[in-house]
């Protein structure tokens, strides 16, 4: 299946990093020849050109992104780069398995958690580990959600180390955004590289819309004959407002806002133009705590009033459910290889990073002897945010990260620090290797296995930073289409 | 729709109108200068007058009424809320807020035109020759009009865009008149005296009436251009017009019976609609065109208040008020 390349091709001066890259073998090869072969037919000044034409048309989209703290309107262009990353088939079918597997476990998991228990009473995972997380949520105790959905849509990190071998991040169970990137960035690379797409056998992703939809409605409260769904978001300012926005255009429901709803009766409504309108299935796009005022924050604005207790009652479906961010806690992740043996029988098809729970003391003692080779991250934070890297952090930074470790055990987890895989990239007037994880969508529409979906491939981000590993869009990040090729 | 979403969507129309007549009032004010060799305090600052920001201009650049301080201010000033570019700016976000009810082809043709605009060159040349960027300014406002019409179904989005157009327009035409018969005309006993065709053309030029005017009534006579302004059935940009349209639009979203109205709103639009309908110019310039302005512009102005709470407070439909659909 490898191919050695053509001469004089844009891939000869590549610079292979010692980690693994998805596209060229150590010796130089291409893994997916038919993908390489295309490319080269261009030259390296047509694909420039074609990856300015992407900005451009990206900007004129108005395909952006907020960053917090930003001057000049807050919205950033979302960087992208045309290299497709590429994963074979059969590989991806194995990685499809494993998403499978994990989701349908922590869809138990949680159900478990706020009901029977039985994996704290059978000692899969220790009382005081769900007792002291900070996303356990006492509101939901005793609650399962119409069709036993919990975890409606799923974005689980993954991340290939130097070993070849996938590995499972993080689990982001309760509003995972970038599914939209993935979409557009799909819809720009067939305008502006048809040549290569052409006679390529890219499993499709195009109906993610109708699935997401299919999903929602599926889990619509028990007798909502004509469900109606929307999407909720905290406003235009949040970072992921261009995804709210498309997401809710491509399914045709309506976008609202806190101040949209209101409760009414014992049901949830929308204020519309000709009254209220009821509504069945929320998708909703904040946080938890902020969902309801009167169950979380008082102090939220953007949240509605009595919403929680219309989820109580079975009335409204919420996607995902409150409460889902406790199977999220990265102390929690730690022991989701026992979860999944626990519901499946089966071991895990896609390997956890080790981890070290500060809570433990004997691991605390191994994290604080080996800060310095060490990931160190908070338990209950997303988008990259707290995280220190033992080998690039200074003294300084060890010894504080040591204190906050001391101080709040429990908040820390510590894991060996992975390589990322490389993926070919254009830099200025060079083809370069930059760092990516990849983050796949999964929609869970029941409680069975069957009613699992994997979107095929899902989103690439790529740290844009030479030697980078950090992918977030807050901090350089940007992204790749990513092809599932048969 | 929602509510919300329905005021936005009118704001962000009323928005892109607003801009597209801005740069038509700067566009005849520039035309006229060429020809002319007054002084430049009397050809810029009726300007200002008519978009009626005077306080916000002298706060910002006293009483210094130079061409390149009164169109920098109309085109690209970010402290006027009503330069070109604030209402790009407004329109923009207003339409992001409800980007999910509108077509690709609109959104895109908005953002589009916020971006030229923000990206156009801020120089003393575009200030003294400011051409190329109102030409830019019209043309963009009717793609946004033309996607609309083509892409859009013509349903609750479209009515509520059409509504938002029509009154900011009729508002805006109001405002051309108004001003210019000031200036043209001031005193009543000049009505029918010696008349300054250019300055009547460049009126009519402003809304883009010249030649629909030339067709209707060929020479140019002050009351006959002030009927065409005011009264006209069939020109896009006089007042009739945009009244009988906005009519039209609420009813179709309110869904009202013929000779009855379900809200507020309708009730002040039908008046004022049916008022004119049966207005002769002599009627108008015997009462004074310049109070018959102010009685529209502030009718308007409690429309739009008017629709706001009916939107947003109520309900469209009278009898469905307290009704749940369910």
């Amino acid at each position: 299946m490898h191919s050695r390349l053509t001469e004089c091709s844009m891939f000869d001066s590549y610079p292979l990093p010692a980690c693994y890259d998805e596209l060229l073998t150590a010796d130089h090869q291409s893994r997916f020849p038919t993908v390489t072969e295309r490319l080269q037919q261009l030259s390296f000044s047509e694909l420039a050109q074609r990856q300015h034409t992407t900005e451009e048309r990206l900007r004129d989209l108005g395909i952006t992104f907020a960053v917090y703290g930003h001057q000049d309107g807050t919205e950033k262009v979302w960087p992208f780069d045309i290299l497709p990353r590429v994963i074979g088939a059969e590989e991806w079918q194995t990685v499809e398995q494993g998403l499978k597997q994990r989701i349908y476990a922590l869809n138990l998991f949680i159900q478990d958690i706020y009901n029977e228990q039985r994996v704290i009473k059978e000692g899969v995972v220790p009382e005081e580990m769900i007792r002291t997380a900070a996303t356990f949520r006492e509101q939901c105790v005793g609650h399962t959600p119409p069709a036993g959905v919990w975890t409606h849509i799923t974005g689980t990190d993954l991340i290939r180390h130097q070993d070849g071998q996938f590995y499972v991040l993080e689990d982001n169970l309760r509003c995972p955004s970038g599914v939209s990137y993935v979409l557009e960035n799909r819809e720009v690379m067939k305008r502006v590289l048809p040549e290569v797409f052409n006679g390529q056998a890219v499993a499709s992703i195009e109906d993610y819309p109708e699935r997401l939809l299919d999903t929602l409605l599926a889990t619509a409260p028990v007798g909502a004959s004509a469900p109606v769904a929307v999407l909720l978001t905290p406003g235009v300012y949040n970072s992921a407002y261009f995804e709210h926005s498309f997401l809710a255009q491509q399914m045709g429901i309506e976008l609202v806002q806190g101040s949209d709803l209101v409760v009414m009766d014992g049901y949830l409504f929308m204020k519309t133009t000709r009254g209220l309108k009821k509504v069945d299935v929320v998708y909703r796009r904040i946080d938890d705590l902020f969902m309801d005022p009167r169950a979380f924050r008082d102090d939220s604005v953007i949240g509605v009033p009595g919403l929680m207790e219309v989820h109580r009652q079975g009335r409204v479906t919420l996607a995902n459910a409150p409460g889902t961010g406790i199977a999220d806690d990265k102390a929690i992740y730690a022991y989701v290889p026992a979860i999944v043996k626990f519901f499946t029988g089966e071991d895990p098809i896609l390997p956890n990073v080790p981890t070290f729970i500060c809570a433990d003391p004997v691991q605390r003692q191994h994290v604080l002897t080996h800060l310095e080779e060490l990931v160190v991250k908070p338990t209950n934070e997303a988008g990259g945010y707290g995280i220190v890297l033992g080998p690039k952090a200074s003294k300084a930074e060890l010894e504080e990260c040591r204190q906050r470790i001391q101080e709040d055990p429990r908040n820390y987890i510590a894991q060996p620090m992975l390589q990322l895989s490389t993926v070919p990239t254009i830099c200025g007037k060079n083809i370069e290797p930059r760092h990516v994880d990849l983050r796949p969508f999964i929609l869970l529409g029941g409680m069975e296995m069957e009613d699992i979906y994997v979107l095929p491939g899902g989103l690439t981000r790529v740290a844009l930073v030479k030697n980078s590993m950090i992918v977030n869009s807050s901090q350089g990040g940007g992204s790749k289409d990513t092809w599932v090729l048969f | 729709m929602l509510s919300r979403v329905a005021d936005s969507i009118l704001w962000m129309s009323r928005y892109i109108e607003r801009a597209e007549n801005v740069a038509r009032f700067i566009d005849v004010n520039q035309k006229l200068t060429l020809g002319f060799q007054r002084g430049l305090r009397t050809q810029w600052e009726p300007l200002i007058h008519t978009t009626g920001d005077e306080k916000q201009f002298k706060e910002l650049y006293g009483n210094e009424y130079t061409q390149e301080n009164v169109v920098n201010f109309l085109t690209f000033e970010d402290r006027n809320p009503n330069s070109i570019s604030s209402c790009l700016k407004f329109a923009r976000e207003n339409a992001r807020c409800v980007r999910e009810n509108l077509s690709n082809a609109i959104w895109e043709a908005i953002n589009k035109f916020y971006l030229i605009v923000k990206e156009f060159p801020r120089d003393a040349m575009v200030l003294q020759h400011p051409h190329r960027l109102l030409d830019v300014v019209k043309q963009q406002s009717q793609l946004i009009v033309g996607a609309a019409e083509t892409t859009l179904s013509h349903g609750d989005a479209w009515n509520f865009s059409r509504l938002g157009r029509c009154i900011e327009r009729g508002d805006k035409t109001s405002r051309i008149l108004d001003v210019k018969y000031y200036i043209l005309l001031p005193t009543v006993q000049d009505v029918g005296g010696n008349v300054d065709i250019i300055q009547w053309s460049a009126l009519l030029n402003s809304t883009s009436g010249l030649q629909m005017y030339r067709r209707q009534y060929g020479r140019i006579h002050p009351q006959k251009v002030v009927e065409f302004l005011v009264l006209d059935r069939l020109f896009p940009r006089s007042m009739h017009y945009c009244l009988i349209h906005a009519d039209e639009a609420l009813r179709a979203l309110s869904g009202s019976q013929p000779y009855a109205y379900a809200n507020p709103a309708e009730q002040l639009l039908g008046r004022m609609k049916t008022n004119m309908d049966y207005l002769s110019v002599d009627d108008i310039v015997n009462r004074g065109l310049h109070e018959f302005i102010d009685t529209y512009q502030r009718q308007l102005n409690d429309l739009g208040k008017l629709i706001n709470d009916v939107v947003c407070n109520s309900s469209l439909h009278s009898q469905w008020q307290h009704q749940l659909q369910s």
